[in-house]
């Protein structure tokens, strides 16, 4: 399969007042063209710095960031921008990632414009066009932000982000922000689209069972590290490393039959200033051993999949 | 008994177009001892609803009719200095996001402290004492070294638990909360819920969990109200309605949520009305797979379809 995208060591550092936090660690990932990878974990763990340092929105600290074989770092600015056109942000709060003072058709025709895609008599129907495709009617074109609903908007941001026909898309958070009957009607309409498009996503989701409907392989990550990454139905039939596993049991499962009697471990996610040594999951893992805090657990393979966990979990065998 | 009645509730907020019915007559009752959960969408009114118990809907809303039974005590006709002394005191609340309830500039231990020296006339020793304790009862690691910190040094979760933990020192007989989960990670969710439950097991508190997140609902809840464009549409013990759920809208909602165990997903067409603008009949007209021309032209009453079932619902 094609290597879309692919991050090589790639790490991250931001300076702080207190000092330098490493939001991403040596992170290793290959996104293939035409699937759905999903990045989850909860807050603080990276996924959102990565899929800017993906985007070539952010400069990596260390490591490197290919797009189609190509090291972002070693383009030209003009060469980067072009090959932006090819990779789109969606972003989970499109109320504030438009701008409130243009109107739909603008919003749609500048990404249009500015790459010089499109003959300024031919804007309006290329905008009408757009919106049909995420399922709007034309007649928003001359609203502004604030006149549609959340899921209207949401999907004006979908519309601008394909407006350039990238073939990667990297969708944060896309749902999170909408109510659950539309939430659907967005999840569908993704999976459509890339159907129709053969588009790749990376689905950034803090939602399991968002993750579970739509990702082909899902990459769970822990404070700046990978901990799991292997395919969907492995991971949340048979979860390797412990922290999966505790992401899939505190979900409240909506059924009353399935309640959760026994607690679940205490303990708070270690600030991503002063990590734990070794393992970072360590402090809050059931199943932690000396060995746990002396060494960093190496990604290794294990049933189809990659575990990084010096004692990963059994199954059975 | 019940520590909470309400009935008839109607709250409406003024616009220039008129007004805007956000709760439109809505009873719900909230046994002692039980975790009531309310659940809706954005804008459904369930935030309104718990705003109005407290007489706390800001202008240009108002409560317009209704009683709230607290006790056999009406609070719509309680004076303001009296509900000053129930919240906070008898009747609690955690909201969504701990950042705006907690004050800034003062530490979270005193903040607690306060409360229990403003309500129960504690002196300076004893609410500190028990804030401590508090502290250590809703999980709060080191709690003497946390007392003096200032909300933005603490996570999320931490706040949430300060919240709880303030919400639970004077030991109140209902506890208001409104998402209390919505903006923390999943494994620290589960933690909250688990204390809240441990709440109502220990302190027989009355708790109105409102949340749009049916997982929760399901965990926690022992009797569910759904609401939808102002109204109640179904009522019913937990187990019951997730077993049966009869009004076409508890049923879309779900089958929208996207499932750990895989499988399709199945929206809810179109988008919920404006309060402004709400169908005569019934208000799930044209998202309803089953609609007639009877329920665009009837509006239904809330009516018993099984033993402790109630449905808003021509055909349920």
């Amino acid at each position: 399969m094609h290597i879309l995208a692919q991050a090589r060591n790639l790490s991250k550092t931001y300076p702080t007042g207190r000092g330098p936090l490493q939001a991403l660690s040596q992170v290793d990932l290959r996104i293939y063209e035409g699937e759905t990878l999903a990045l989850v974990g909860e807050s603080g763990c990276g996924k959102t710095t990565l899929g800017r340092l993906l985007l070539g929105l952010l400069p990596p600290t260390d490591g490197q960031v290919l797009f189609d074989g190509v090291d972002l770092a070693t383009l030209p600015p003009k060469a980067l921008r072009a090959l932006r056109r090819q990779m789109q942000p969606v972003f989970q709060d499109a109320a504030a990632a438009l701008n409130p003072r243009r109107t739909v058709a603008q919003l749609l025709g500048e990404p249009l414009r500015i790459h010089k895609l499109c003959r300024r008599e031919e804007l309006p129907q290329q905008g009408a066009a757009l919106l049909e495709e995420v399922g709007l009617s034309p007649a928003l074109l001359s609203r502004y932000p604030h006149e549609l609903s959340g899921g209207q908007r949401q999907r004006v941001g979908l519309a601008r982000a394909l407006a350039l026909r990238p073939r990667l898309l990297v969708c944060d958070e896309p749902v999170s922000a909408l109510d659950v009957s539309v939430q659907a009607q967005m999840l569908n309409l993704l999976a459509q689209l890339q159907t129709t498009h053969g588009l790749t996503y990376l689905l950034i989701s803090h939602d399991l069972g968002v993750v579970r409907h739509s990702a082909d392989r899902v990459c769970v990550m822990f404070l700046g590290r990978l901990c799991e990454l292997g395919p969907r139905e492995a991971l949340f039939t048979r979860p390797r490393h412990p922290y999966t596993q505790l992401l899939l049991e505190s979900i409240p499962r909506p059924d009353p039959r399935q309640r959760r009697e026994t607690p679940l471990p205490a303990g708070e996610i270690p600030s991503p200033l002063s990590p734990p040594s070794g393992c970072r999951f360590r402090t809050r893992c059931p199943y932690a051993q000396p060995l746990c805090a002396q060494e960093v657990p190496a990604l290794g393979e294990v049933d189809g999949r990659q575990v990084a966990c010096h004692f990963p979990l059994g199954h059975g065998d | 008994m019940d520590t909470l009645t309400i009935t008839g509730l109607h709250t409406q907020f003024q616009t220039p177009k008129g007004p805007l019915p956000a709760v439109d007559g809505v009873d719900l009752r909230i046994p002692q001892g039980t975790i009531v959960g309310l659940v809706g969408e954005s804008g459904c009114g369930k935030s309104v609803t718990a705003l109005s118990i407290l007489g706390l809907v800001p202008p240009p809303g108002a409560v317009v009719a209704g009683t709230i039974d607290f006790w056999g005590q009406d609070l719509r006709r309680c004076p303001e200095q009296e509900l000053r002394r129930l919240r906070g005191n008898r009747i609690s609340m955690i909201f969504q996001d701990p950042m705006t309830s907690l004050n800034p500039v003062v530490p979270v231990g005193e903040q607690v402290a306060e409360g229990l020296r403003l309500h129960l006339g504690c002196n300076r020793q004893a609410a500190k004492a028990r804030t401590l304790d508090c502290f250590q009862q809703v999980g709060i690691p080191d709690p003497a070294g946390r007392y003096r910190a200032y909300p933005r040094e603490l996570s999320g979760g931490l706040r949430q638990r300060v919240m709880i933990a303030m919400a639970m020192a004077c030991r109140p007989e209902l506890l208001l909360a409104d998402e209390p989960t919505t903006a923390l990670d999943v494994t620290i969710q589960a933690q909250i819920l688990q204390l809240m439950a441990q709440l109502r097991r220990e302190q027989g508190t009355a708790i109105l969990l409102i949340t749009h997140n049916m997982g929760v609902v399901a965990q926690l809840c022992d009797y569910v109200y759904v609401m939808y464009a102002g109204e109640i549409v179904e009522e019913a013990e937990t187990f019951a309605l997730f077993r049966h759920p009869r009004h076409p809208y508890t049923q879309g909602l779900l089958q929208a949520i996207p499932s750990l165990e895989g499988g399709t997903l199945t929206p809810i067409p179109g988008a919920v009305p404006e309060l402004g603008a709400l169908p005569p009949g019934c208000r799930f007209c044209g998202r309803c797979a089953r609609e007639t021309e009877a329920c665009r032209a009837i509006h239904p009453a809330l009516e018993e379809a099984a033993p402790g079932h109630r449905v808003r619902c021509l055909y349920a």
